[in-house]
């Protein structure tokens, strides 16, 4: 699934497309579009937002939660801006030595693991799991890290992509790779295609395979 | 007087610990703030409240123990103001 510019795409085909003005608004148009239903959706920042909406949609349409133990089940992510907006959100707090409150609730999302977290907490997965920062989309990077959790048996399924987000840029990419017959495939258009660093690449810039 | 202290404390909790689509009218001072049957705060909640505490009425809770009693809900979190703020 991709979700940019607007934009929810899902195997390749736009699923929603919204007009509303801010980046939080979107998101709580995207939420309400799916009927998702998490009361702390509306506590998360907007990197987990996004990372949470982007999961619940792309999830909805696999059996992998079913399929698969929560202890074989990664999360691999990769972004450029790793927590930047609270991290700048979190300096604000304390900078000013006579105002000196920091916010818990801000503090929390001052990592980009938060947003793995958070969807671990929502869909009960306990496999390996991390976030890489990285100036832009690096293929090559997931591809290796994901195949090396495949080879050493870490994993069955994986979760992985990329999910960008500070101020009003936002950018996900998310994808589902599986271990099947020793072939490591992943979806992220209307079949599944081979695991390779290409094929990750076309995927995200919505190219056929 | 708790009254009025119980309104402005609906108010500051639905705005700082961002509980959406309530009203300070729809929500229960009796009822727990933590756990099933509640509003269903979590831990990062706790701290926020105690940070609320600490920064609009100078208040500070120091023991957890304390804290549970206290964070019961909204009308105990009113009636231990109320006995401490001034001291």
């Amino acid at each position: 699934m991709k979700f940019q510019d607007r934009q929810v795409w899902l195997d390749g085909i736009v699923e929603y497309v919204s007009e509303v003005g801010s980046v939080n608004d979107l998101f709580r148009s995207v939420y309400r579009y799916y009927h998702i239903d998490y009361p702390k959706f509306s506590k998360m920042d907007n990197l987990c937002k996004l990372a949470f909406l982007s999961a619940e949609i792309l999830l909805q349409g696999t059996d992998v939660l079913q399929k698969y133990p929560a202890e074989r089940i990664g999360i691999i992510l990769e972004n450029a801006s790793s927590s930047l907006e609270y991290d700048r959100k979190h300096l604000e707090s304390v900078n000013d030595r006579n105002k000196y409150f920091p916010s818990p609730s801000v503090f929390v999302y001052t990592i980009p693991n938060i947003m793995v977290a958070e969807i671990a907490i929502r869909h009960h997965v306990k496999g390996e799991n991390a976030v890489f920062i990285s100036e832009q989309f690096d293929p090559e990077l997931i591809y290796h890290y994901v195949s090396e959790l495949f080879r050493n048996q870490l994993v069955s399924c994986c979760l992985s992509g990329w999910v960008e987000c500070y101020r009003d840029h936002y950018q996900s990419f998310l994808f589902v790779i599986e271990q099947k017959d020793k072939m490591k495939r992943c979806k992220g258009l209307q079949e599944y295609v081979t695991l390779n660093i290409l094929n990750v690449e076309r995927l995200f810039k919505g190219k056929p395979i | 007087m708790i009254e009025d202290l119980i309104y402005r404390l609906k108010r500051e909790i639905i705005s700082e610990l961002d509980v959406e689509n309530m009203t300070p009218e729809e929500l229960d001072p009796e009822a727990p703030l933590f756990g099933e049957g509640g509003l269903g705060l979590d831990s990062i909640d706790a701290l926020e409240i105690v940070v609320l505490l600490d920064q609009n009425y100078g208040i500070k809770i120091q023991a957890s123990k304390e804290g549970r009693e206290i964070f019961y809900s909204i009308r105990t979190i009113a009636e231990y103001i109320l006995a401490h703020q001034k001291k």
